[in-house]
């Protein structure tokens, strides 16, 4: 495999505390090392801004509801087409790009690894299908727990070790990386018309609580050890009021201490918290709470929050929160799809516009420049936009402009047609922090790389890991002279390695890569009741026999690598 | 204004996509510039000079360009695409997409016009000698935001689904409309001269339609309100008043519940 140099850039690496520091960074076959050869490739990064391959921690990006979203929306690629150009295949797509444009957005943007962030177990040869079709960046999908019957069956009765053996059983034949929780209990009271919108509302039929559910997921997650904490979208996303029973939610995770040999600290991951932090009674008095959860979660260091930021553009909401999606086309009155998964899961998709001249809009993007701008340690606080939720990640360099740029921020504010609103209804007028490059770093590699367990792979630029950089056009020595630069920079990478591969050269895609799968084996003692109760359960009410349910062999995961856990000695 | 004349001299042998033959596209360019301008055949760019022979240079702003379209254009698709001023004369019949997505300006066309002809169009004026096909003024595929400003006048016909998902401007059609009027219509409105086939205002919410001869079968979402003296397009006669579609939600605009208005001439 081929050397590289890369030189005299400014290396911004949390993993090394390396500050801006000109330094030379040495790839030799895949990874990051201490020197090269003379015969080295000397890639000139001089006047130019250099950091290890950024880690999307939350994104739907393959599967089955997104793939709903893209049949439903035609118009959604309708003026988005790139023809094939180079080493690039077509690609389309705004919101829900194609499987191709996916892979080559992100490693354009400097991004090597991501994580889907929804997978439903049994339709994880389809999420393995679209993440094998997404060239370049190594992926992960986590499967949703919160609302599986074997969950909910177990933890009634509080069986920890049952709930383990199953998480670990469901992982290996999804090929899953993560335990994923979503509107925990409410996605199947949806099935039943109903739902759960705080953590004490019984799930009906089954005599268990959110509440119940998430601290055993906790508990299971901790037993095995597994790379990534437990990750939660929590119950009543999105309304007015919801604050309160994100803070119900994220008390579930006092006292519990993370167990795993991955290096990572916490034990619950909060996901989009933008969308969990709403005070107020209903939309007209609707307003900030990111204060009350940003100080929650900076007293509370067994806890990490990704951002979940609204772009303000025509987008696409979909969420295996059944419920909730059915709740916004009633506000919105746009076209709704619905799927349901068995006993596993269900999902909804509406189409989303959030519009500057709209206050709710304009005070949820508000909201979603608090949350990083007060959080006091930037290790656990994760940038993303629950993409497309909350806007695409192709919007990440927009973002990353309003959060380093107080001015950028300000003609956002200025432009907004109800701006005496966002400034009353939040503070992000009083907010004056522009975030540092290096607090960019924590927040988009080293922080998600240490809180998904792969501290040790990627997320730094520490010789023995994988060698994904990531070059900017951005002299951080030069005043920015506009902020709109800040966006231009982040946009489009001057260079990108994948794995020691050069996979990006002045922002256009030169190599496809060898893309991996990531997803986490783990061992577990012989547990016959929950191989017996998966048995029958396939029987008496899945439609498909487990022969037609696991993801495997190079049809599904090609490339697959495997983070290994060994759960035999609990 | 300056006038640019394009004839078709060597036909395609698949569709043309020819979304660059617009005032805008244009404006500021010398007949050579506008000979390269690019057009799509099957999966391959070509030039638009491959095609048709120029005559003229553009004005300097799409408001200061006219361009005339001669010989057989049955072919070609996208003509006036996204136009915003200017003006736009077709002297025969042609394919989809005429005027799609238009803003602004005049655009006639002095044959028939396949579907989709005024896709989501914004502001200005299309004007249709012949017959219009499907999806006049309506959505795009998936989407629903169909024709929101501007005036189209059909002289001819019009096919099925005209006026789907339209939320502003004004139609009138001189001949009869196919099946599926105004379906999820939320503004707007649209005037038939001739005879309507069943479904018209399907899902309507908002918007006014008005038809001057028959309707083939009435949805039944449509409630009748009595009868209504109106002029219409210079036409003093008494209407049939229907509100609907009463099968789906409804708006309130200034404390008062809005529905799609029907008014049927006597
Ligand atoms: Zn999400």
């Amino acid at each position: 495999m081929s050397e590289y140099i890369i030189k005299n850039g400014h290396v911004f690496d949390p993993v090394q505390g390396i500050k801006g520091d000109k330094k030379d960074i040495a790839i030799k076959d895949g990874k990051i090392v201490d020197k090269v050869g003379s015969g080295a490739k000397v890639i000139d990064a001089s006047g130019k801004t250099v950091m290890a391959g950024a880690v999307e921690i939350h994104a739907h990006i393959a599967g089955p509801k997104v793939n709903l979203g893209r049949i439903y929306r035609p118009e959604d690629k309708l003026f988005s087409c790139t023809p094939t150009k180079g080493m690039e295949r077509m690609g389309g797509g705004a919101s829900i790009p194609t499987t191709f444009k996916t892979g080559y957005e992100y490693a354009k943007m400097g991004y090597t690894t991501a994580m889907e962030a929804a997978m439903p177990p049994m339709f994880s040869r389809h999420v393995h299908e679209e993440i094998r079709d997404t060239p370049i960046i190594d992926e992960g999908a986590f499967p949703v727990f919160g609302n599986n019957w074997f969950v909910l069956e177990y933890l009634k009765n509080h069986e920890i070790e049952n709930t383990a053996a199953y998480i670990a059983w469901m992982l290996r034949v999804t090929k899953g990386y993560a335990v994923k929780v979503v509107n925990p209990g409410g996605t199947e009271a949806w099935a039943w018309g109903l739902n759960c919108l705080s953590v004490n509302d019984p799930v009906p039929y089954f005599d268990i609580t959110p509440a119940e559910i998430v601290k055993g997921l906790i508990e299971a997650n901790e037993y095995l050890g597994l790379p990534h904490s437990m990750h939660i979208h929590p119950n009543n996303l999105g309304n007015p009021g919801c604050y309160q029973t994100t803070l119900d939610t994220l008390a579930l995770a006092k006292g519990m201490k993370a167990n795993n040999k991955f290096g990572r600290e916490t034990v619950m991951h909060l996901t989009h918290s933008q969308f969990h932090s709403y005070k107020g009674t209903n939309w007209g008095d609707f307003e900030s709470g990111a204060k009350e959860i940003t100080d929650y979660v900076n007293q509370n260091k067994n806890i990490t929050i990704d951002t979940g930021n609204v772009t303000l553009d025509e987008t696409t909401t979909m969420t295996a929160d059944g419920p909730f999606e059915h709740h916004l086309t009633g506000l919105n009155n746009l076209k709704w799809a619905n799927c349901d998964v068995e006993l596993e899961t269900a999902a909804g998709v509406v189409p989303y516009i959030y519009s500057p001249n709209i206050s709710v809009c304009a005070i949820q993007w508000a909201i979603g420049m608090e949350i990083p701008l007060m959080m006091k340690d930037p290790m656990r606080c994760y940038i993303t936009t629950d993409h497309p939720n909350a806007g695409p990640f192709t919007r990440y360099p927009r973002v990353i402009k309003w959060l380093m740029s107080k001015k950028a921020r300000d003609t956002q504010i200025n432009a907004f047609k109800h701006k005496d609103k966002v400034l009353s209804q939040t503070s992000i007028g009083s907010i004056d922090k522009e975030l540092s490059l290096y607090e960019l770093a924590q927040m988009t590699r080293a922080g998600p790389a240490r809180t998904l367990g792969l501290a040790n792979m990627c997320g730094g630029l520490k010789p023995g890991m994988d060698a994904d950089v990531a070059v900017y056009n951005f002299n951080p020595d030069k005043p920015v002279a506009n902020p709109d630069d800040i966006e231009t920079a982040f946009s489009r990478c001057a260079y990108t390695f994948k794995s020691g591969v050069e996979v990006v050269r002045n922002g256009e895609i030169v190599n496809n890569g060898h893309k991996r799968t990531l997803w986490v084996n783990v061992k577990v003692n012989d547990n016959p009741q929950v191989m017996r109760d998966i048995n029958e359960k396939f029987i008496k009410y899945y439609s498909m026999t487990q022969n037609n349910y696991e993801a495997l062999g190079h049809h599904f995961v090609p490339n697959p690598y495997a983070l290994e856990v060994d759960a035999t000695h609990v | 204004m300056e006038t640019v004349t394009i004839t078709m001299k060597n036909p395609p042998a698949l569709y043309l996509e020819a979304d660059n033959v617009s005032p805008d596209a244009f404006a500021g360019k010398t007949e050579a510039q506008i000979a390269e301008l690019s057009v799509h055949e099957g999966n391959t760019t070509t030039t638009l000079g491959k095609y048709f022979e120029v005559s003229g240079n553009a004005g300097a702003t799409a408001a200061d360009t006219k361009i005339i379209v001669k010989g057989d254009v049955k072919k070609v698709k996208y003509l006036g695409f996204k136009m915003s001023a200017g003006e736009l004369v077709i002297e025969g019949s042609t394919d989809l997409y005429v005027g799609a997505w238009m803003t602004g300006g005049k655009l006639l066309a002095k044959g028939n016009v396949e579907g989709f002809a005024a896709t989501a169009m914004k502001g200005g004026e299309l004007i249709i000698e012949g017959n219009a096909g499907n999806y006049l003024g309506a959505a795009y595929r998936g989407d629903w935001r169909g024709m929101s400003g501007g005036k189209i006048l059909v002289k001819g016909n019009a096919g099925s689904d005209v006026g789907m998902y339209m939320t502003g401007g004004e139609m009138v059609i001189n001949g009869n409309v196919d099946v599926h009027l105004m379906t999820h219509a939320e503004g707007g409105k649209t005037i038939v001269k001739g005879n309507a086939s069943s479904k018209v205002g399907g899902q309507m919410v908002d918007g006014t339609i008005y038809i001057f001869g028959s309707i083939d079968t009435m949805m039944p979402g449509f409630k009748p309100k009595g009868e209504v003296e109106l002029e219409v397009d210079g036409v003093k006669a008494t209407f049939a008043h229907y509100i609907g579609d009463m099968g789906e939600r409804h708006k309130k605009r200034k404390g008062a519940i809005v529905y799609a208005n029907l008014y049927k001439k006597i």
